[in-house]
């Protein structure tokens, strides 16, 4: 029991008075933020990695959005994946910092409106039935599937939907209620195949979630096509949220990328440029159950990184922008 | 009194008190057996639906030597035992002494007045501190404070400071249980104070304070949210960097300042993957960790084992 105790000693007072910048001498890029981004970072990670013969280490964590954020405008990430735009305190945070920040959309996720595949009745429902379902006011009220359109059957409403705290449930409310929080009693949860399970195993259930977790649990669930502004009803399909018909529900994500880290480690300029290449975007970002932007897009984006432009195009969140029209805003 | 309650008592009444204590003796028992069992039970349940779960994936060998993919079919955990087991041994390192060390001091040195009873009602107390909240303090302390980084140094003493206070009470529990004539005895024979500690009381309370910290050990192995907290990483595609190299010194401790994941963290993030081929992976993470866990509680128990031999 001595020695150990001896040498974790010595360890402890040598990495005190050691530098902790001597991590290693390959080119490392740090990254950080939202899980629902992790995915598409991920495989761009492992690609890029492959790419470059291991001359260049990709970390990505999943301390979530705001979490991301953090650390990126403390100047301790390079690049923070988001799965909404940056908020005013972080923004100050990063100014404080004199952390410079190119905004990039990467990818589209559709939020999906789940309901039992039993459930006959609703085949498609309008974004103001919708708010009636979710908004603040229904909560303890709203509790019957008749209360949403008088021809629904007596059946109980039971919700399920993403935790308060992800940027899922955010986006999902800005669209729908058009507010900052919805009703408080529905089921939440942080994991989506929580909700999964909860709405195949309850006929008289409905939720939502992201498209990849529809997509993998088709067979046990029904997508319910949206109607907005009067509009027809379209599903959630790649297709639809890629010609932006699926709207409100379909929401860039995104990657912030550090404006001195690019100019200062050429890796981080290579990682970002191999990330936007919409060959690699359409297959890498289609194979982890994402919506790739159109190819334009892409080429914008590069265009918009490669320009230097810095500061975010959004002013809080906003619902139903086409990426085109984003990447063409002047940011601030 | 006693004696005339006795006298009075008639032998068929005394067999038929005895009848009725064995009875209860005997549901008593079959109570005991009957929760041993359905704890037992569940256990073997969740461990068995883990292993069948994860079983394709346990018997590829590929899953042992691979780094973290998107694809689950080669995905890997050879980053994340890396990174628990490097961890665990900053751990313990820290933890063990710190935590002895306080122990003995509370029960063998402190003066009993009201700081002492204060600093003991927070060891208790901070047993039960969510170990979220342990993250959040790493976070702010040893990060933004001493800009330790998010690395394994950071983790170890993260973990270290969250079973700390059960090897501390653990201890202390071990010291209380030493009868004082083996103290008495020994300042007879004209030892010390930190003679008697060293040489008697605690080499004699060891398997006891060896328990305490088997106990610690497997809380910290599986512990998630405080290492999330404090930035380890989801994807890393790199070990960190060997602790023994080919030239002098032989040693060295870059790894303790070396990015990481951990495997509970690899878990969870399998676990919350849409791809129902990554919830196989998250089981046979899951078994792994279990015997990890196993490992590291059967060694202490065999220095327990030893240590006894060797005071006897």
């Amino acid at each position: 029991m001595k020695i150990p105790i001896h040498v974790v000693m010595t360890a402890i007072a040598l990495s005190m008075t050691a530098s902790v910048s001597t991590v290693s001498a390959r080119d490392l890029i740090k990254i950080d933020g939202s899980s629902t981004v992790f995915p598409i970072t991920e495989a761009m990670a492992e690609e890029f990695q492959k790419a470059e013969r291991g001359k260049t280490m990709v970390t990505v964590g999943i301390s979530g959005t705001g979490g991301g954020f953090k650390k990126f405008c403390r100047g301790e990430t390079d690049i923070a994946d988001a799965s909404r735009p940056i908020k005013e305190s972080e923004i100050t945070l990063c100014q404080e910092n004199k952390v410079e920040y190119i905004e990039l959309p990467i990818a589209l996720d559709a939020l999906t409106v789940v309901v039992n595949p039993k459930n006959d009745w609703a085949n498609h429902l309008t974004v103001e039935e919708l708010k009636t379902a979710w908004e603040p006011e229904a909560q303890g009220k709203v509790t019957n599937w008749n209360q949403i359109r008088s021809g629904f059957p007596d059946r109980p409403l039971k919700l399920f939907g993403a935790g308060t705290d992800s940027g899922t449930y955010d986006y999902f409310v800005e669209a729908i209620v058009e507010g900052k929080s919805s009703r408080g009693d529905f089921t939440a949860s942080e994991d989506d195949n929580v909700l999964v399970q909860g709405v195949t195993n309850d006929i008289n259930a409905m939720g939502f979630f992201g498209l990849a977790y529809y997509e993998e649990n088709q067979g046990k669930l029904k997508a319910v096509p949206i109607s907005w502004k009067g509009g027809k009803p379209v599903g959630p399909s790649v297709d639809n949220a890629k010609n932006a018909t699926y709207q409100p529900l379909s929401r860039p994500i995104f990657v912030y990328v550090n404006k001195d880290a690019v100019d200062k480690k050429p890796h981080v300029k290579r990682f970002i440029e191999f990330y936007l290449n919409n060959d690699h975007a359409q297959t890498l970002v289609r194979e982890v159950g994402y919506v790739p932007l159109p190819s334009k897009a892409y080429t914008m984006a590069l265009n918009k990184f490669t320009k230097r432009l810095t500061g975010t195009v959004f002013h809080g969140t906003e619902v139903g922008v086409g990426i085109e029209e984003l990447l063409a805003r002047a940011p601030q | 009194m006693v004696k005339a309650d006795v006298s009075q008592v008639s032998l068929p009444d005394l067999a038929g008190i005895v009848d009725a204590n064995r009875r209860t003796d005997l549901v008593m028992a079959g109570i005991g057996i009957s929760v041993l069992l359905i704890a037992m039970s569940l256990l073997a349940a969740v461990v068995i639906d883990l292993i069948v779960g994860g079983w394709p994936r346990l018997i590829n060998p590929d899953f042992y030597l691979n780094f973290p993919s998107r694809h689950p079919l080669q995905a890997g955990i050879v980053s994340a035992w890396v990174g628990t087991i490097l961890v665990m041994l900053v751990t313990a390192g820290i933890a063990i002494p710190l935590g002895v060390g306080a122990g003995v001091y509370l029960e063998e040195y402190a003066a009993r007045n009201w700081i002492t009873d204060f600093i003991e009602i927070n060891v208790s107390n901070l047993a039960g501190v969510p170990s979220i909240i342990y993250g959040l303090l790493a976070l702010g302390l040893f990060i933004h404070g001493f800009g330790l980084g998010e690395t394994i140094l950071t983790a170890g003493l993260v973990l270290a400071l969250l079973i700390l206070p059960v090897i501390i009470v653990s201890t202390r529990e071990a010291i209380r249980g030493i009868p004082l004539d083996l103290r008495e005895a020994a300042y007879g024979l004209g030892a010390d104070k930190w003679q008697t500690v060293r040489l008697y009381v605690l080499p004699a309370a060891r398997s006891g304070i060896l328990t305490g910290t088997i106990v610690g050990l497997a809380r910290a192995i599986g512990e998630a949210a405080p290492v999330i907290t404090i930035g380890a990483l989801t994807f890393i595609a790199f070990l960190p960097p060997s602790p023994l190299q080919a030239s002098p010194p032989f040693i060295n401790f870059e790894w303790l300042e070396s990015p990481f994941t951990i495997m509970p963290i690899q878990m969870f993030n399998w676990v919350s993957r849409p791809q129902a081929e990554f919830h196989i992976n998250a089981a046979a993470a899951g078994v792994i960790l279990m015997v990890m866990t196993l490992a590291m509680n059967g060694v202490a128990i065999w220095l327990r084992y030893h240590l006894r031999r060797q005071v006897r």
